[in-house]
C-alpha cells in the first residue's frame, strides 16, 4: 500500500548556506525501519528532482528514530544571496513529507 | 557546589519574542539566562552600523530588555549570558552600565569576553601562512579579500567561564557558539574538567536543544501541531542540569507551549550536519548517542550522551559583499490569477532584455502555488488568487536598480485585476555572503574584560 511519509513521521528543516538539512522522525519506534528501508539517500534525491542540484546525504539516528539528510546546492546560493522567498529551507522539511512510500500493509500494523 | 542548575532560554535569535526573556525571569525560579543573538550574516550588519557610530555594532534591543529586567535578576541572583555584544561588546557594556546607573544599582559586574573579530588582523594571519581558505569551496580568500565585512572567531564556553569565575553578573560576548552560553554556566558551577568530554557534550547538547528558544517548546513543531497549548503565552525552554551531566529540558508552569519527545527531538535535528560529530570548540558531541525520556509533563531527560576531544581549530566566519539583489511582488486575482501571473512574467523579462539588462540570476515565484515546493506542489485548478515574486541578482547596483523600475508598469500595462504595490519600488539590496574557515586555536586568544559600577 502507498502511503505518504507524512502519516509516519514529522520534520523540520533549516539551512547552512547553500545546504539545506532535513531532521525526519518516526512517529512510533516501529516506524523507523521503514524510513531505514525506504527513505534512502536516492530516493530523497529524486524526490527533490529540480530542487536540490547537488547530492544528498543521509544520517542515521535510530535513538531518536530519525534521520538526518543534507541536500547540497538546495538553496539558491543560501543566506542573502538566494532569490527564494524560502532561502533558509525552511519549508522542505513539509516537502518530505510529501514523499509517497510503498510499504506492505503488516509493517504499519505492527 | 550546587546539587542542581537552572538555565534558561532568552531569545533564540535576534528579533524574537520580547516577553520571553521577562517570563523567564520573573515566572519561575532559575540561575542563568542565556540569550543568542547571532546569525550568520548577522555579525557583517553590526559591522555596518559599527562603521556608521563607533558606539554601535550590537544587539541594540539587549540594552532596553536588561533595563527591564536587571532589578530582578540583581534580586534573584540571576546571570544573564549573551552573545549580543556583536561586533562591539564593549560598547554594548557601557550602555548596560548606563542603563544600570540610572535606575540606580550601586553595584555591578560585567563581564566582556574579545579578541573574536580578526578583521584587522587577516593579512598579519596570511603572513603566517594561516590562509583561511574556503572550508567548503576551498577558494583561496584572495578571491574575497577586498570585499571582506567581517571576520570573528567562534569562541566557546570557556571565556565565558573566565568571566563568570571572575564574579561577573551579566556577561556579554561577540561571536561565542550558541552553545557556549549554555555549557559555560554548568562547567563552571560543577567544575568539570575541560577534558571530560562527555559532560561537556551533554551541556552543548542542552546548548543545541535551547539556543532556538521556543522551537524546542512547541514552537514551528510539525507533529501534531494543533495539540500545542497556547502558544501565544509559549514558555521558552529551560535545562535543570546536574553535576553527573543529566539535563532535564523543561519550561515554567503556567507557561504556553510543550516539551515532549517531539518538540526535544526536532530541535536536536534542526540546522546539524553529520550528528556523530557535531563540532564546537569545547568538544566534539555524539547525538547518535543522546537518550531521551519523558520523566513528567514538560519534562524531557537528556542522558548517556557522549563526546570525543575537541579539535585543534578554530571556525572562523567570514562575510563579504557580494553584488546587489532586488525582489518585488503583484497580486494577480481570479479569474485567471495564474495566467495572469505567468503572462505578467513574460511581458516582464521581455521589457528587461530589450533594456540589454543582464543578471547572474532572474527568479520567478507564484505564492499561493508552488513557491515554496517546486515542482512537488500539487496542481491547482483555479486560485483565488496568485502572489507573483520575481527576483534578481547582479554584481551591478545599476542593473538591480534599473529592474526595480519595471514592476509598478506593469499595473497599467500588463494583464488585469492586480494589485499589491503599496511597497513602492523594489530597493537594490547588498549580498553579504558567507565565508567559513578554520584557524588554528593557537592563533588567537580570548580575552576578558571586567566593566563595573
Amino acid at each position: 500500500m502507498k502511503i505518504r511519509l507524512q502519516q509516519i513521521c514529522h520534520a523540520r528543516s533549516g539551512d547552512k548556506g547553500d545546504t539545506a538539512n532535513i531532521g525526519l522522525i518516526a512517529l512510533k519506534k516501529e516506524f523507523y525501519p521503514i524510513l531505514r528501508t525506504y527513505v534512502t539517500a536516492e530516493r530523497v534525491k529524486k524526490h527533490f528532482e529540480g530542487i536540490v542540484l547537488g547530492p544528498v546525504e543521509r544520517f542515521e539516528l535510530p535513538n531518536l528514530w530519525a534521520m538526518n539528510f543534507l541536500l547540497h546546492q538546495a538553496l539558491g546560493g543560501g543566506g542573502t544571496k538566494s532569490l527564494m522567498n524560502d532561502a533558509q529551507g525552511k519549508t522542505l522539511g513539509s516537502a518530505l513529507l510529501r514523499m509517497e512510500v510503498d510499504i506492505e500493509e503488516e509493517v504499519l500494523l505492527k | 557546589m550546587k546539587s542542581k542548575i537552572r538555565i534558561a532560554s532568552g531569545q533564540g535569535f535576534w528579533g524574537d519574542l520580547l516577553t520571553a526573556p521577562v517570563d523567564q525571569v520573573t515566572k519561575g525560579p532559575i540561575d542563568y539566562m542565556m540569550m543568542d543573538y547571532l546569525a550568520e550574516v548577522t555579525m557583517s550588519i553590526m559591522q555596518k552600523q559599527k562603521r556608521k557610530d563607533p558606539n554601535l555594532g550590537y544587539a541594540r534591543d539587549l540594552i532596553p530588555l536588561i533595563e527591564k529586567i536587571l532589578p530582578i535578576c540583581l534580586e534573584r541572583n540571576i546571570k544573564v549570558i549573551t552573545n549580543g555584544g556583536g561586533v562591539n561588546p564593549v560598547a554594548c557594556a557601557e550602555a548596560i552600565l548606563q542603563v544600570a546607573r540610572r535606575l540606580g544599582v550601586k553595584k555591578l559586574k560585567v563581564g566582556v569576553v574579545v579578541g573574536d573579530d580578526i578583521l584587522d588582523r587577516i593579512d598579519e594571519l596570511g603572513s603566517h601562512g594561516m590562509e583561511l581558505k574556503n572550508m567548503e569551496t576551498g577558494e583561496n580568500l584572495k578571491t574575497v579579500r577586498e570585499r571582506l565585512q567581517s571576520a570573528n572567531v567562534y569562541f566557546g564556553a570557556f571565556p565565558i567561564i573566565e568571566a563568570l569565575r571572575g564574579g561577573a553578573q551579566i556577561v556579554i560576548t561577540g561571536r561565542t557558539t550558541d552553545t557556549g552560553l549554555t555549557l559555560a554556566p554548568m562547567i563552571h558551577e560543577f567544575e568539570w574538567s575541560a577534558s571530560d568530554w562527555n559532560k561537556l557534550a551533554a551541556g552543548t547538547v542542552a546548548g543545541h536543544i535551547l539556543e532556538c528558544g521556543g522551537q524546542s517548546t512547541g514552537g514551528n513543531f510539525s507533529g501534531d501541531w494543533r495539540s500545542v497549548p497556547d502558544l501565544a503565552h509559549i514558555g521558552f525552554p529551560i535545562a535543570e542540569a546536574t553535576p553527573d551531566g543529566e539535563i532535564v529540558i523543561t519550561k515554567h508552569d503556567r507557561t504556553g507551549g510543550m516539551v515532549t519527545l517531539q518538540t526535544v527531538k526536532e530541535q536536536l535535528l534542526y540546522e546539524i550536519g553529520d550528528p556523530r560529530q557535531y563540532i564546537t570548540p569545547d568538544c566534539v558531541a555524539d547525538f547518535t548517542t543522546i537518550q531521551l525520556e519523558q520523566v513528567g509533563p514538560d519534562r524531557v531527560k537528556v542522558s548517556g550522551v557522549q563526546g570525543k576531544e575537541a579539535t585543534k581549530f578554530y571556525k572562523v566566519s567570514m562575510s563579504y559583499l557580494d553584488g546587489y539583489t532586488a525582489i518585488g511582488t503583484l497580486t494577480y486575482t481570479w479569474p485567471d490569477a495564474l495566467e495572469k501571473a505567468r503572462r505578467a512574467d513574460e511581458i516582464l523579462r521581455t521589457r528587461v532584455r530589450d533594456l540589454g539588462l543582464e543578471f547572474e540570476e532572474m527568479r520567478t515565484e507564484f505564492l499561493g502555488y508552488n513557491a515554496c515546493h517546486g515542482p512537488l506542489a500539487n496542481a491547482i485548478q483555479e486560485p483565488n488568487e496568485v502572489v507573483l515574486r520575481v527576483g534578481v541578482r547582479s554584481p551591478e547596483y545599476g542593473a538591480v536598480e534599473r529592474f526595480g523600475k519595471e514592476l509598478a508598469p506593469l499595473i497599467l500595462t500588463g494583464p488585469p485585476s492586480v494589485t499589491g504595490f503599496a511597497g513602492g519600488r523594489p530597493k537594490p539590496s547588498e549580498v553579504v555572503s558567507y565565508w567559513p574557515a578554520l584557524l588554528p586555536k593557537g592563533a588567537v586568544t580570548p580575552s576578558v574584560q571586567f566593566h563595573e559600577i
